[in-house]
């Protein structure tokens, strides 16, 4: 008789316990529905279409579309244009990545260890990171102007000839590569900045009683280590926001002279929003989203490895 | 990195290196000029605007190096500004826009943090997978299909075309989720014993107490999208609906010309609103970055 | 010879001095231990020894070197911090190394990728493995040598801490409250433990902390420190039974000694309750006030208020049982103070609230202090007429 009441007893908590979760879980399931629908409409199927257009004809404009199957792959293979466009995205990355996040870094480390004017220097950096890009990439236009501009003027105060800046093919991605930098190292900046003052003090005090008596001893042994996690973030985005780069070169050179500043994002904007052919552009987009898959693995493989202390 | 680093005050440095603070020192010396040599660097576009958007046509040909303008135009070249384009129907489609991105991704966002962190459901882990390809995802690789799918539903050159996008910001979604895991449960359970239904409970508990994440992520989205060129460039044709990036690009093909001075003016007016807000909420802005930072 | 000196240490912090002049000398393998409150300066003191911290005067010597000016790596003392700061991207044995590798290494020896090439480097680098293993199995981590301090608890996180500063056989060892990151039964062990492998380095341990337990318990020599004052430098027990100044009885001590505001009588006469004293300083004015201490332990408490019998009226006010011993609270009636007793459960058993009490004090347990705070001398005078005095 107790056993069975005990059992009964067993089973109603059961049941009222399952009737509390099944209640939880419809309301977890109204609460993110919105969030649910709107992903699987403005990201998955975009997604999921732009990898089914790469495989079509498809032009705006025009009625109907068939499918090519790898066609616009192959095409690409062998466009010059997208080559182009691959290598010149590729320079500018390897500049302006490397360049800003070692600029943020040694600036942050120089503002950590000054004691006057913090918060003006951190202001000044991170101007440009809250200023509307295409409208400071006019300013650098006027200032990397060929004859008034005021760096050649400078120039030629010094007696040295100055380049046609965004003018010429030779230094066109040059002269983008120092507004990219200009306009990402304030954002790293603050990240390493945050990250230097998450050290703990007494790290550095052991470092200097274990015997690391200079200023690059106790770097390689507290700093940078302790920096990874800030690091491998900073680097993940640099690469990413460098690879994504759009605005300057639209608003300044139009991919030119002669493509010699065409990139990534550039050549998908033209070849589908301009030029209209979908199927072709999905195609290079499919490209584009690869190498974001890519360096998103490779950042969470070393993070994995690296830099995870836990 | 937890929330908790940045809220709470910095540690104390220790007051006292082995050089006096106030001396000069050598490395010191060279650590200002290198400091004050990269300042000129990042300010220079800023002073060069200021300096250009007062100088006559002439004046910009002829001496472009001295900053303060002989002859002050900058009424002409202001005026040139305001009259080409519609600067102040630009700054308002800006606020519209990023506003109502931001009201949306907030609304839409927050419940679903909300649920995936502190209720069970059987879809969590698959709204967890598809917020990590979410995260990867930028609009430029949904823009083709939405493109074609809004030319079909005629939005294009519209608000609608602006915004409807970016109402889900997986990253928002990514941002709070940290932030409310972090939120203790004894909270919500006090929060449902004392009465409230699930949407109570975010709007008078979880809301109040996410409010630095709030903003943080507030000031992330409206930097973004009020500098999104991308999409603004795709849909928008029409000057009525142009955002502020669109809109020079407009007023840049208009003067078409070397007319610095008035160029210079609309990029100073365009420019002003968002430095404005940073220079006032600095403090806020640089939390921000740095907290949606750390957690993406 | 002493084997470490401090002469006249000052330290000020802007318009604020932490330290007014502290000198200390410790023998050969003596472990002292500098106690006070937060705030009191001990803990700059210590990062002035380590030379993290810069003294504005005064003098460290180290057996017969002047180390006052000298950079940390310099000179040879090694630190366990109260977070025992190891680094967390290292393993327990790279941890342990790193002071052999800044030592015997040279900056190029020390490089990855280059480093290896470099002549000796190989066999410098396996001799540090050696003597990290050798002091790995003193402390028994052996088991540890592979991971890092996220992997490890507090107790074996401290352990590694203190591989890592010994290691390297430093001249003096610094300690800056290694053991208030561990819970309590862990703490007590990890006294003697720490007592032990001081006296196998042999060298002199500065062990600073902010628990008087801890320090009465570990060290030969206890330095109290009080608002940037070293107020007394002596072993436990002379601190506890003979302190200099009022702040070191009120420091020392659980319960706290009984604190009372007095006044000398003529002829230099202090008396409480049953005890009388005789200041030595005859110069000292009748009518002077003095504050007088006596430890709870001294205490004689006695259930009934009979007129006649000796001692000042009181009434208990609460009793704490704490197993081995009672903590009675008895307020008096005369000056409306608290006095608290500590008794054997023999003789507090009966004692509860409001039982009505008579107070006793031994003469020879009594401090008197002078205005300044400083303790008097006094000579013990045998009871007498006790009540009267105690009222007169």
């Amino acid at each position: 008789m107790a056993d069975i009441t005990a059992a009964s007893i067993h089973a109603a908590k059961a049941k009222s316990r399952s009737t509390a979760e099944r209640h939880e879980a419809r309301n977890a399931l109204i609460l993110s529905a919105p969030a649910l629908i709107l992903l699987l409409l403005f990201i998955v199927l975009p997604v999921a279409g732009v990898v089914f257009l790469s495989f079509t004809d498809f032009e705006l404009g025009y009625s109907g579309f068939k499918f090519v199957g790898m066609d616009n792959y192959t095409e690409l293979l062998t466009d010059r244009t997208f080559r182009q466009s691959l290598w010149n995205t590729t320079v500018y990355t390897a500049i302006v990545a490397p360049v800003s996040i070692f600029m943020a870094l040694g600036f942050a480390m120089l503002i950590e260890a000054e004691g006057i004017g913090r918060s003006f220097f951190r202001t000044a950096y991170f101007l440009p990171v809250a200023s509307l890009l295409v409208a400071m990439a006019t300013v650098w236009q006027y200032l990397f102007h060929p004859t008034i501009g005021p760096v050649n003027q400078f120039l030629a105060l010094l007696g040295l000839p100055g380049p046609n800046w965004l003018g010429s093919a030779g230094t066109v991605l040059y002269s983008l590569s120092i507004i990219g930098v200009w306009q990402s190292v304030g954002f790293n900046l603050v990240l390493f900045l945050a990250g230097l003052t998450a050290i703990p003090r007494e790290l550095y005090s052991a470092a200097e009683v274990d015997g690391a008596k200079s200023a690059f001893d106790r770097f390689r042994l507290v700093t940078w280590p302790m920096l990874g996690p800030t690091t491998l973030f900073v680097t993940t985005i640099s690469i990413i926001n460098a690879v994504k780069v759009f605005e300057t070169v639209k608003t300044l050179t139009e991919g030119g002279p002669n493509k010699s500043s065409e990139v990534l994002l550039f050549t998908i904007y033209q070849e589908g929003f301009v030029y209209l052919r979908v199927g072709y552009a999905s195609a290079l987009t499919v490209v584009f989203l690869a190498i974001l898959v890519v360096l998103t693995f490779i950042q969470y493989r070393v993070q994995d490895k690296q830099v995870h202390y836990a | 990195m937890t929330s908790t680093t940045l809220n709470s005050a910095v540690p104390a440095k220790p007051v006292k290196r082995r050089s006096a603070a106030n001396s000069f020192t050598t490395g010191r010396i060279i650590r200002l000029a290198i400091l004050i040599i990269g300042a000129i660097f990042f300010l220079a576009p800023y002073i060069f605007m200021l300096s250009t958007a007062g100088k006559g046509q002439s004046e910009i040909f002829t001496s472009s190096l001295s900053l303060i303008p002989q002859h002050f135009a900058y009424i002409e070249n202001f005026a040139k500004a305001f009259t080409r384009v519609s600067m102040g129907g630009l700054l308002l489609n800006g606020v519209i826009v990023c506003g109502l991105i931001l009201v949306f991704q907030v609304v839409v966002a927050i419940p679903c943090a909300y649920a995936m962190a502190k209720l069970s459901f059987g879809a969590a882990r698959l709204m967890m997978a598809l917020i990590m390809l979410g995260l990867l995802v930028p609009i430029h690789a949904t823009a083709l299909p939405l493109y074609v799918a809004f030319d079909k539903l005629s939005v294009l050159n519209s608000y609608v075309s602006l915004v409807a996008p970016f109402t889900i910001s997986v990253f928002g979604i990514f941002l709070f989720l940290q932030f409310f895991r972090a939120l203790p449960n004894d909270l919500i359970h006090a929060a449902r014993l004392d009465g409230m239904s699930e949407i109570g409970v975010i709007v008078r508990v979880i809301v109040p107490n996410a409010w630095p994440a709030v903003t943080a992520f507030a000031i992330f989205s409206v930097v973004a999208h009020w500098n999104d060129l991308y999409w603004p460039l795709i849909v928008v044709t029409n000057q009525a609906y142009a955002t502020p990036p669109l809109g020079l690009l407009f007023f840049r093909a208009a003067e078409a010309g070397d007319d610095y001075g008035a160029l210079m003016a609309a990029t100073f007016i365009i420019t002003l609103p968002l430095v404005a807000a940073f220079l006032l909420a600095q403090k806020r802005f640089v939390e921000g970055i740095t907290m949606t930072g750390l957690k993406g | 010879m002493s084997a470490l000196s401090l002469r006249n240490i000052e330290k000020s912090f802007g318009a604020n001095q932490i330290l007014k002049g502290i000198s200390l000398d410790a023998a050969p393998g003596e472990f002292i231990a500098l106690v006070g409150p937060s705030g009191c300066g001990k803990s700059t003191l210590l990062r002035i020894l380590a030379g993290l911290e810069s003294a504005d005067a005064g003098e460290i010597v180290v057996g017969d070197t002047v180390i006052t000016d000298m950079q940390p790596a310099d000179r040879n003392v090694a630190m366990v911090f109260q977070s025992y700061a190891l680094y967390p991207h290292l393993t327990a044995s790279e941890n342990i190394a790193v002071p052999l590798a800044m030592r015997r290494l040279s900056t190029l020896q020390r490089l990855p990728l280059v480093g290896p090439l470099m002549p000796g480097q190989r066999k410098a680098v396996s001799e540090i493995g050696r003597d990290v293993r050798e002091m790995a199995a003193a402390l028994k981590i052996d088991h540890l040598l592979d991971r890092k301090p996220g992997q490890m608890s507090g107790g074996q996180r401290q352990r590694v801490a203190l591989a890592r500063a010994m290691v390297r056989r430093p001249a003096v060892f610094l300690m800056d409250e290694p053991l208030s990151n561990l819970d309590a039964n862990l703490r007590v062990h990890a006294r003697g433990e720490i007592v032990e492998l001081h006296r196998r380095a042999g060298v002199p341990t500065v062990y600073v902390t902010h628990d008087q337990a801890e320090a009465l318990s570990m060290a030969d020599r206890v330095a109290v420190m009080i608002g940037g004052e070293m107020l007394q430098l002596a072993a436990p027990q002379v601190i506890y039974d003979d302190p200099a100044h009022v702040e070191v009885a009120k420091f020392v001590g659980q319960p706290r000694i009984n604190i009372l505001n007095s006044h000398v009588m003529s002829g230099g006469i202090v008396a409480f309750a049953g005890a009388i004293c005789e200041l030595k300083d005859k110069n000292i004015t009748s009518g002077s006030p003095v504050t007088i201490g006596f430890r709870p332990e001294f205490v004689k408490v006695i259930a009934g208020d009979e007129a006649g019998e000796s001692g000042l009226r009181g009434r208990v006010e609460r009793v704490e049982f704490l197993g081995s011993e009672i903590i009675a609270y008895c307020r008096l009636d005369a000056i409306g103070a608290t006095v608290v007793a500590k008794l054997t459960p023999a003789e507090g058993g009966k004692l509860s609230s409001s039982t009505p009490v008579r107070l006793d004090v031994a003469a020879d347990h009594l401090f008197v202090f002078g205005a300044d705070g400083r303790r008097l001398a006094a000579d013990p005078i045998l009871q007498t007429n006790t009540a009267e005095l105690a009222h007169g």
